[in-house]
């Protein structure tokens, strides 16, 4: 029988091999099982049992092979069960072939759903299976790899099913991305023209955006409503999204394909292994949940500095290294970051209804909380002052549908070419450099975020009225200077 | 702090109280002596000086004010003496230095020490041109009884001291009343009634003090002209109209939007042209014109 163990998000291949002997009935499972897969034994012996199939009465030993490669979790429950009935001669070795397997089985022999089945699937269709065992509720994410899945209920299904007594219905596969929707929407935004228009700019651009101000300013519900404004997936990415959020046991049920760029907004709480994956055997962690999305983390400066240092290495390749003893495991992380934080600790600076009660030490320390590093990752920074009454009480502005086409089409401008600076946009921003606190990164993300402002506006060149925009967005100076 | 903070005064020096400059040895209470670290010359200390001194914790307003004063003053030839503090402290000193005047530094501790240490570098600058001076030998350690000391040496080496801004009870308004005593003039700059930050300098103004509503309040004192204030630079008629509506008091971008009827991509455009022409700071999310008007 096979089935799949995950590296990463890599499924490779395990065989299991069930083996009787005679002698006093014994049950032992070797070849590096952990803990969750150690206790098969208890629902496999249960499962059989329940199905009405025979519990072979002898020395039963199951062995996963290669016996080098550490096996994890419950998944293994189902190829392990019908491994013993092939060895016990209640089904056929022949039935078997071409078929792979994963699976929890309940006490009472139901087939449950197991994190990774996509990745599984995928990995059976590459070794040239053409069928895969699993829980009924998993099919559709199995027939995403382009292989038909067994949908079962319970293992008795298995056993009618490799009997030739049962075949499932044959597994429709819907060739649409099913639209996005149920997105929280931009036209819920009063005012904020500003922020906005950062959030647009952010979106065409890909750009890592940090909204600051007090709080209560809708900094939060701004970000939110970023996916709303992001490009659908291609189908590519969306397998790609859905692959992580298996591995990680997050698809919702009943959505098998992430179409919708994700959304991952991670508590300041939450540890570094958390936000970047890890584990002994790696899992990914919010970073990658965002692939293709947006990681948004509220409140920047009240994680833990060595998370924040730790995000550094997505944000420049887009991609998690972990390296175990066993092997590495590498997680996409393509994400974009938006941040929050308030002006100061206590909150009130930026806010004229109330007075800020920071010392300058406090407000120097909370600063200092973001290294230089980080906030050079930023391309967009917009502070966010509180909105007076008058503007809450302003018309409903523009919804996402909107921006999102505007957004699609700059997008595709920025694909097709190199948007270059006119004379008069690169004298100004060398003017700038001079005039400015701006760094070498600080000008590379002025010239980029720039092209972005010259796209948006569909612009075949970068004039000094796009530059002049990109510089307005950048770190503010109360940020940006050390004291 | 450490051995590489003390490393750069080699050339420390120490003015006896018969070599103290004139206004200073004429206060109630003259130090013993000064000590003097930097490369500018005593001589620095015997110029027609004046004194921006304020709150620690600042407002914006406040900063971009003791920037201003700061530079226009020192423009003109005036020094510009301060305590190294952060706040209006420090922006004085910015100025000054902005607009390559000379400008001295008092401190309440030993010279060899970086008090504040995230003025290290700030003092090093003003060391380049002007002076760090104390009255306390090197080595002495920073202490809360020292500051008031320190302050009747700002405000006696300048013949006027500005106050910024100042809480009710500020270690400004010691510095204006040792001023007071010398018999020194002091302006402070009004603030609004409301605000804790102006509490202190509405005060003195109630009393007596001048109010400043500009740097040639100042300038006129000493008789000195108002330098040539470079002309406001050409900007674009969207900046014009941003800053025509900026003229009316700081407003952050969405007001602005508002007021001027333009989208906010123009709009930043327009700030961010402001920004680089020095005509107006941003602080907080509030854009404010940072020359005054006219």
């Amino acid at each position: 029988m096979i089935t799949h163990a995950l590296v990463g998000l890599d499924a490779r291949r395990v065989e299991v091999e069930a083996h009787l002997q005679n002698g006093l009935p014994a049950f032992a499972i070797v070849g590096l099982p952990d803990r969750a897969c150690q206790e098969a034994k208890q629902r496999v012996r249960s499962g059989i049992t329940s199905a009405e199939l025979n519990w072979p009465d002898r020395r039963l030993t199951v062995n996963l092979a290669p016996a080098e490669l550490r096996k994890e979790g419950s998944g293994f429950d189902l190829p392990i069960a019908l491994a013993v009935l092939a060895a016990s001669r209640q089904v056929t070795e022949e039935s078997l072939r071409g078929h792979a397997a994963v699976g929890e089985l309940a006490l009472d022999g139901r087939v449950r759903p197991v994190a990774g089945v996509l990745a599984a699937a995928e990995g059976a269709k590459e070794q040239g299976l053409s069928r895969l065992f699993c829980a009924a509720v998993s099919a559709p994410e199995a027939a995403l790899a382009g292989i038909e899945p067994v949908p079962l209920h319970h293992l008795a299904e298995a056993a009618s099913y490799l009997r030739g007594e049962w075949q499932p219905e044959p597994f429709d596969q819907p060739d649409k991305l099913p639209s996005p929707e149920g997105l929280p929407d931009l036209a819920d935004v009063r005012g904020q023209e500003r922020a906005r228009r950062a959030l647009e700019l952010a979106a065409a651009g890909g750009h890592n955006l940090l909204l600051a101000g007090p709080p209560g300013t809708g900094k939060t519900m701004l970000a939110r409503r970023l996916p709303g404004i992001l490009p659908p997936l291609t189908r590519d990415e969306a397998l790609e999204v859905t692959r992580i959020h298996s591995v990680a046991g997050q698809l919702p049920p009943g959505r098998p394909l992430v179409t919708v760029p994700p959304f991952r907004a991670p508590h300041h709480t939450a540890s570094a292994p958390a936000i970047v994956g890890g584990g002994s055997g790696p899992r990914p962690g919010e970073a990658s949940l965002a692939h293709r999305g947006v990681l948004f983390m509220d409140e920047l400066a009240e994680f833990p500095r060595p998370t924040l240092e730790a995000l550094r290495q997505p944000l420049e390749d887009g991609a998690i290294s972990i390296a175990r003893v066993g092997g590495k495991a590498v997680f996409p992380a393509r994400f974009q970051l938006v941040g929050t934080m308030n002006l100061c600790p206590c909150g009130a600076r930026g806010d004229p209804a109330a007075e800020c009660s920071c010392s300058t030490q406090r407000l120097a320390a909370y600063r200092d909380k973001l290294s230089r590093a980080l906030l050079d990752r930023f391309d967009l920074l917009v502070t966010v002052p509180r909105p007076r009454a008058l503007e809450l009480a302003a018309a409903p502005s523009e919804a996402s549908e909107p921006v999102r086409e505007r957004v699609v089409a700059a997008r595709e401008l920025l694909r097709e070419c190199r948007l270059r600076r006119t004379e008069a946009a690169d004298a100004l921003l060398s003017r700038a450099v001079e005039l400015l606190p701006l760094s070498a990164r600080g000008r590379a993300r002025v010239a980029r975020v720039s092209a972005t402002v010259a796209a948006l506006a569909g612009a075949a060149e970068v004039e000094p009225e796009h530059l002049a925009e990109a510089l307005s967005f950048r770190t503010p100076n109360e940020l940006a200077k050390a004291a | 702090m450490s051995a590489a903070a003390v490393e750069p005064i080699r050339a420390v020096r120490r003015l006896g109280r018969r070599d103290l400059p004139e206004l200073l040895r004429h206060i109630h209470d003259p130090p013993h002596a000064l000590f003097l670290r930097g490369a500018g010359g005593a001589e620095i200390l015997a110029r027609p000086a004046v004194a921006i001194v304020g709150a620690r914790a600042c407002s914006p307003y406040g900063a971009q004010v003791a920037r201003m004063l700061g530079r226009e003053l020192a423009a003109s030839g005036l020094v510009v003496v301060s305590g190294l503090a952060r706040g209006i402290d420090g922006e004085a000193h910015r100025g000054a230095l902005d607009a390559g005047g000379a400008t001295v530094a008092v401190l309440g501790c030993g010279i060899d020490r970086d008090y504040p240490a995230a003025h290290a570098e700030l003092a090093r600058r003003i060391c380049e041109r002007g002076l760090v001076v104390s009255e306390y030998e090197p080595g002495v350690e920073p202490a809360p009884w020292r500051f008031p000391a320190r302050n009747r040496i700002i405000a006696g080496l300048a013949a006027v001291t500005v106050i910024v801004e100042a809480r009710e009870r500020s270690g400004a308004l010691i510095t204006a009343d040792f001023a007071l005593e010398d018999g020194r003039e002091v302006f402070a700059v009004p603030g609004e009634i409301t605000g804790t930050l102006a509490v202190g300098t509405n005060r003195l103004l109630r009393q007596g003090a001048a109010p400043l509503t500009s740097a040639d309040d100042v300038l006129e004192l000493f008789g000195l002209a108002a330098s040539q204030r470079p002309r406001a630079p050409q900007v674009g008629a969207t900046a014009a109209r941003v800053l025509e509506r900026l003229a009316d008091g700081a407003a952050s971008a969405d007001e602005l939007a508002r007021a001027t009827e333009l989208e906010p991509g123009p709009l930043a455009a327009g700030l961010a042209e402001l920004e680089l022409a020095g005509l107006v700071a941003e602080a907080d999310g509030r854009y404010r014109a940072v020359v005054p008007p006219g």
